[in-house]
């Protein structure tokens, strides 16, 4: 289990190496950064020293070891446009984006599973087919449009909740949370359902597949055969081994969710990592680009490491195997 | 005479598929006494499965019992409401089904599920619960119970799971066990000791055992009494020695007749020809005319009704025309 656990870790520190790569050839790639730095009257010479100082001038592996061995410490230079340092910037934004993530990915939990639980066991029921017709649009209606139309509806139309930004935080430390006060609640709840819609409907439609599938094996023909009540064998027996693919899915997907919070937050202008991103890409501010680009990896690889460990915990066929193969 | 612990009466299966009603199982009766051995044999599809299932109230749609009487111990069990049939289902009915690697929920101790169901059927606290679990894997033979109890279902092998659901059918000592091809999927070595292990649990607590199988052999060792099933009917029904050395129905014959002797004879293997009906398909009057090399006219016409020759019993014209013999 430990010998497993240092063997994924292992594994994703590479990764973490390689976007690191990717993340620092950006900068070789987007032009000079000294002429992103200095003013069009700089002379030659004060451009030189500006190189020199910035340490533009080593060789490209020692910049690289340089800029890895910072990043690894969340040091990832100083914004073009802020003039402050991104890992300041992105300390800022994090808990507006993670906050939002978490609460898009429990309503996509816990909506999601209770919708596919329900048309699995009651497949023929009017409820059952409007939650897999709705899916559907959950599925193929693109975010933004989403959200566009439930501002139209709950901000512009029935004015019931705000169309933009975190209403009121409260500071708890370096974090800022919405979750305290009424409007910053009421401002969490539109970009979370757009947010986790789309996360939603793809777990209400695995937990219907798999708890269809699951209801057809042998196990529970026999947890029925030992006349165990529909209640244990629904969710005791059925809900179990249905849930290992969902943890799966749902873990991995909420990289994704962070990832892909940027046109969320482009839509409600909530002040969170993707809003930073986006108006660093419209400004080529390559360090909060790329410092972004290395935060996003780690919290994909974080949660892939998490999701594997967890896996072993829910199965325990897994943990023999993995014993036996340590 | 005792009542018998199963009694089912015209048994009919009827499964709604998009051409129309099939029937699986049509008119099948036959009793199961105390403490006896039924073996019900025929090919893939005959039925004999259906008929378990049918018992034990696990028929899903779209199939449904068409008609018919199931009682257990004289009670009437084929239409007692869902709830109902559910509590008699692993208390007083236990049911072994075919394959061992798939029949324990991989996600759950072995200990867990005897557990669970113990505490289903019976009123008993966590502990005394546990106590008889361990009891019941010693008793099918599962050695260091106390130790083994703990342990998921994919660290047992193969027969040691099948010993396992064995446990889970028996827990609440049932007066009927269904095993439906216990040892089908189970090596030959294997095989033989869980045989024993249901021929000797059967005796031990006086269960009915109604065991499914196509294996003759299975058949041979185990069971009091046979009974033939061909396309959802009973071709013969009988003493397992009488139907064993003196099959009288056709199809019956067919089937001892291709039971491969060890004398090491190269002879062909004997097999039937043909194959069974499907069930859009089943001919007019007896559904083993076409494949039967005494059909005659009536066959082909008429279906037989179950006729009593000495202790078997045999749906077949062939014996209804000679009443002279049937008075002997």
């Amino acid at each position: 289990m430990l010998a497993f656990t240092l063997r994924r870790a292992v594994q994703a520190i590479g990764v973490m190496f390689a976007v690191g790569i990717i993340a620092f050839s950006m900068f070789r790639f987007a032009g000079d950064p000294v002429n992103q730095i200095v003013s069009i009257d700089t002379s030659a010479a004060e451009r030189e020293a500006v190189r020199k100082s910035l340490g533009l001038d080593d060789p490209v592996p020692v910049q690289f070891v340089r800029y890895f061995g910072n990043a690894a410490q969340f040091k990832f230079g100083v914004s073009y446009q802020f003039r402050q340092p991104v890992s300041a910037l992105l300390m800022e934004r994090m808990p507006a984006t993670l906050e939002l993530a978490i609460c898009a990915t429990v309503f996509a939990m816990v909506f999601g599973i209770l919708m596919g639980v329900y048309s699995a066991l009651k497949r023929d029921t009017v409820l059952a087919k409007l939650f897999q017709a709705v899916s559907l649009i959950g599925i193929s209606l693109p975010t933004f449009l989403i959200g566009i139309l439930l501002i139209y509806l709950f901000a512009v139309t029935l004015g019931w909740l705000p169309s933009f930004g975190r209403g009121e935080v409260v500071k708890l430390g370096w974090w800022t949370t919405g979750l305290l006060t009424l409007s910053g609640l009421k401002a969490l709840i539109m970009p979370s359902i757009t947010l986790g819609l789309f996360q939603m409907t793809l777990i209400m439609r695995l937990v219907r597949a798999e708890m269809l599938e699951v209801l057809r094996t042998d196990y529970i023909r026999f947890a029925r055969a030992r006349g165990l009540t529909t209640r244990a064998v629904h969710f005791g027996h059925a809900l179990k081994n249905t849930l290992i693919p969902v943890i799966t899915v749902a873990g991995l997907q909420f990289g994704s969710v962070i990832a892909f919070s940027i046109i969320t937050e482009t839509v409600f202008q909530w002040p969170g990592m993707g809003l930073l991103f986006v108006q660093a890409v419209q400004n080529v501010d390559i360090p909060i680009m790329a410092a972004y680009l290395l935060m996003v990896s780690l919290i994909f690889v974080t949660i892939n490491l998490v999701v594997d460990i967890l896996y072993t915990v829910v199965d325990p066929r897994l943990r023999s195997t993995i014993g036996r193969a340590a | 005479m005792t009542e018998p612990v199963l009694s089912v009466r015209n048994l009919q299966v009827e499964f709604a598929s998009r051409r129309g009603t099939l029937r699986a199982i049509d008119g099948v009766s036959f009793d199961i006494a105390k403490g006896e051995v039924l073996g019900v044999v025929g090919e893939s599809g005959a039925g004999k499965s259906v008929t378990g299932l049918a018992v034990i109230g696990l028929i899903d749609p779209p199939g449904r019992i068409a008609g018919g009487e199931i009682r257990l111990a004289g009670q009437r069990i084929d239409n007692l409401p869902a709830e109902e049939i559910r509590r008699i289902r692993g208390k007083r009915i236990g049911m072994i089904f075919q394959d061992p690697l798939t029949s324990l929920n991989p996600l759950y101790r072995v200990g867990d599920q005897i557990i669970e169901t113990i505490k289903t059927h019976l009123n008993l606290s966590e502990t005394a619960a546990r106590r008889r679990a361990i009891d019941l894997l010693a008793e099918v033979g599962i050695p260091a119970p106390e130790k083994r109890i703990d342990g998921y279902p994919h660290e047992f092998s193969g027969g040691m799971r099948q010993r396992v659901v064995i446990a889970l059918a028996i827990c609440a000592e049932p007066e009927l066990i269904i095993a439906d091809e216990p040892t089908t999927a189970l090596d030959v070595s294997v095989q033989a000791q869980i045989i024993s292990l249901i021929k000797r649990l059967g005796r031990d607590h006086g269960t009915a055992v109604m065991l499914v199988t196509h294996d003759m052999g299975v058949i041979a060792e185990t069971s009091d009494r046979v009974a033939v099933m061909y396309a959802g009917r009973v071709a013969e029904i009988g003493p397992v020695q009488d139907v064993v050395r003196n099959p009288l129905h056709p199809y019956a014959k067919g089937l001892m007749g291709a039971i491969p002797t060890l004398a090491g004879d190269d002879k062909r293997l004997v097999q039937i020809p043909g194959s069974m009906p499907r069930l859009s398909a089943i001919p007019r009057g007896c559904s083993f005319n076409p494949r039967c090399a005494f059909a005659f006219d009536r066959c082909r016409v008429e279906r037989p009704e179950p006729l009593s020759r000495g202790t078997q019993s045999v749906a077949c014209h062939l014996y209804d025309t000679v009443p002279a013999e049937s008075a002997a």
